[in-house]
């Protein structure tokens, strides 16, 4: 790419950044993002009471792992940062044309695939600073509840700081997994009830699914890189066991490769469809 | 290098409603006027020529560009659509600004176009305001400052007179003349013949998604000289203006809107009227704002393409 096309990318970045942050419309992924601090906060302060008052339960940290690695894969990823992401990148270009404001774009001197990609990489950079801030306070709100000491054995000497920095890496790789999914969405329709339930229904059937269609598909990557996977007991029930289980582990670098391939072909698809849209705001 | 916009056989189907069909073009520099009714397919061709839409048969070129070439299209091309929106949140300047970066200009050019073409339009007062808050006068002049601040040699505008007082619709035609002046395309739109027939080197008449006339204005002017047209004036004292209007000869009948809060005119020179309107909007009269009435227009239209069409 010529400077001419950086220089527009960063424009274009420049001029989405602010929609993106301060959109009225995306006021609830702030909540969404913030409702697990909340949680694991109010978690820490009643066990925080309930030592105090002598009784003491004592979580031990290694549990306090399962069930973090629990929130995290089925409320967090698959369904605040999922959504997150509809509300961001799905607004990149279907709220523009709500707006109709698409075609100052279209009138610049600029190819559409770089209008593609400078949103893409502002609607990423959003989703990755709300969501990785949203994961960092959860696990600190976490840790707050331990002693100093248990604390820092955790960090230094049980690979707590790797299990931080692959929780963040989780984040944005899912971030940049759905992003790519929903800004073609977006340019493919224009209720996002449908792209969302076809979505949410095709990740949560992964497991059973033939593995040649099971790595077209964010979360199957991010199951094999979350860095503490969950037990599966007996008594739990069956689908929740069918959620949980990952039957198809894949190596940490291989599925770092084919998240950012996949990712990376959604866009390329959406390219092609970018360059042969009309703009048309008047039929809903 | 071609210097003109050219047509080559070209339809657009939006589903299966006709847009335009089977236009051939071929357009010089000069003020050049698409002409018609609701729905005739003004904009329909001027998104076609933007590659905002794409056609369904024929091909479409801009001084020998095609309009899949947005890198170099765009250099050239300034557009003012009909769409009355605007991105969320910016001011008049940022909204200019902000896209002249995506030009490559650097920031001191880009501020110094923005300002300039600000200043030509005549908003600079309110260019630090919020697009949201403006008039609908303003929003139409803060979309021609953005069509022509990267100087483009051809200038699309549709319906660019919409919603401007008689004073600011003189300026605004003067600076079409200018641009015409030096050279480049002005294609502007308009549903009311004679709000541009004076100003336009070409007229390109359009009905029901065809061009029904093309071509000097001279000719299509004559025919419709004598057909009264009857223009809406809202104003603050209607009586003491319609006063005004029986001592002109053109004026061939004046009537107190319904409302009361305007005066329906029919007049035979339409021109002429304007003028004169313009005269009194400096007199301090308290003009609200001067418009055909649309369904004297469309009858205008009747009796226009009927003429050409039976030649
Ligand atoms: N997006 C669209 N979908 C379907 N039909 C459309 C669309 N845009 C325009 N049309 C139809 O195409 C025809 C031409 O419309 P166009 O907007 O080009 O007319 P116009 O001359 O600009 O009218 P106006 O004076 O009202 O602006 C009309 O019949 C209109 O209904
Ligand atoms: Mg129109």
């Amino acid at each position: 790419m010529n400077l001419l096309r950086w220089q527009q990318v960063l424009g274009v970045i420049r001029l989405e950044i602010r929609k993106t942050f301060f959109a009225k419309r995306g006021f609830w992924i702030y909540l969404l993002a913030l409702a697990p601090v909340g949680l694991f906060l109010l978690h820490t302060i009643i066990e925080i009471q309930l030592r105090h008052m002598g009784r003491t339960r004592d979580a031990s940290i290694g549990q306090m792992s399962f069930i973090y690695a629990g929130i995290f894969q089925f409320f967090y990823l698959r369904l605040a940062i999922f959504f997150g992401c509809l509300g961001i990148f799905m607004n990149l270009f279907r709220g523009e044309m709500l707006d109709k404001s698409l075609h100052f774009y279209l009138l610049t001197p600029m190819r559409r695939e770089v209008l593609l990609v400078g949103k893409y990489l502002a609607g990423l950079i959003a989703a990755s600073v709300i969501f990785s801030i949203s994961t960092a306070l959860q696990l600190a709100a976490v840790l707050a509840q331990f002693d100093s000491a248990t604390i820092s054995h955790f960090l230094y000497q049980s690979h707590g700081l790797s299990q931080i920095a692959s929780y963040l890496g989780v984040t944005i790789l899912a971030c940049l997994g759905y992003g790519s999914v929903f800004l073609a969405a977006g340019m493919l329709f224009r209720n996002p009830i449908i792209p969302a339930a076809v979505v949410l229904v095709w990740e949560a059937a992964n497991p059973v699914l033939p593995s040649i269609l099971k790595k077209i598909s964010v979360i199957y990557y991010l199951k094999s890189l979350c860095p503490v996977s969950i037990p599966v007991d007996p008594g739990m029930p069956s689908l929740l066991a069918l959620l949980v289980s990952n039957a198809e582990p894949v190596a940490g670098y291989l599925a770092v490769t084919g998240l950012l391939l996949l990712s990376a072909l959604i866009l390329v698809a959406s390219m092609k469809r970018v360059r042969r849209l009309e703009i048309n705001y008047t039929t809903e | 290098m071609s210097d003109r916009i050219i047509f080559d056989n070209v339809s657009k189907f939006y589903g299966d409603v006709l847009g335009v069909n089977r236009v051939n073009l071929s357009i010089p520099p000069g003020i050049t006027s698409l002409v018609g009714p609701n729905g005739s397919g003004k904009t329909t061709l001027m998104n076609l020529m933007t590659g905002l839409i794409r056609p369904t048969r024929g091909s479409i070129q801009i001084l020998g560009m095609t309009i899949d070439d947005p890198e170099n299209l765009f250099r050239v091309v300034g557009y003012s659509s009909q769409f009355d929106s605007f991105p969320k949140g910016l001011s008049g300047y940022e909204f200019i600004y902000s896209y002249l970066l995506l030009y490559g200009f650097d920031r001191a050019q880009a501020d110094e176009f923005a300002w300039r073409a600000i200043d030509r339009v005549g908003l600079r007062e309110a260019a630090q305001r919020k697009v949201g808050g403006y008039s609908k006068g303003m929003r139409q002049r803060i979309r021609l400052a953005q069509a022509i601040a990267h100087n483009p040699r051809v200038l699309i505008l549709d319906e660019p007179l919409n919603g401007l007082d008689p004073l600011v619709r003189a300026e605004t035609i003067a600076l079409f003349r200018s641009f015409a002046g030096e050279g480049c395309h002005v294609i502007l739109s308009s549903h009311v013949l004679h709000e541009v027939d004076i100003i336009s080197d070409q007229v390109i008449l359009m009905s029901a998604g065809y061009v029904v006339a093309e071509g000097n204005i001279q000719s299509v002017r004559n025919e419709i000289q004598d057909q009264p047209m009857q223009i809406l004036i809202r104003c603050k004292q209607p009586s003491e203006l319609a006063a005004r209007f029986f001592e002109e000869d053109d004026v061939v009948e004046v009537r107190l809107h319904h409302d009361r809060a305007g005066l329906l005119v029919k007049t035979t020179n339409p021109t002429r009227f304007y003028r004169s309107m313009n005269h009194l909007a400096r007199t301090g009269v308290g003009l609200e704002s001067v418009a055909p009435v649309d369904d004297d227009v469309n009858s205008v239209y009747e009796y226009l393409i009927g003429e050409e069409g039976s030649r």
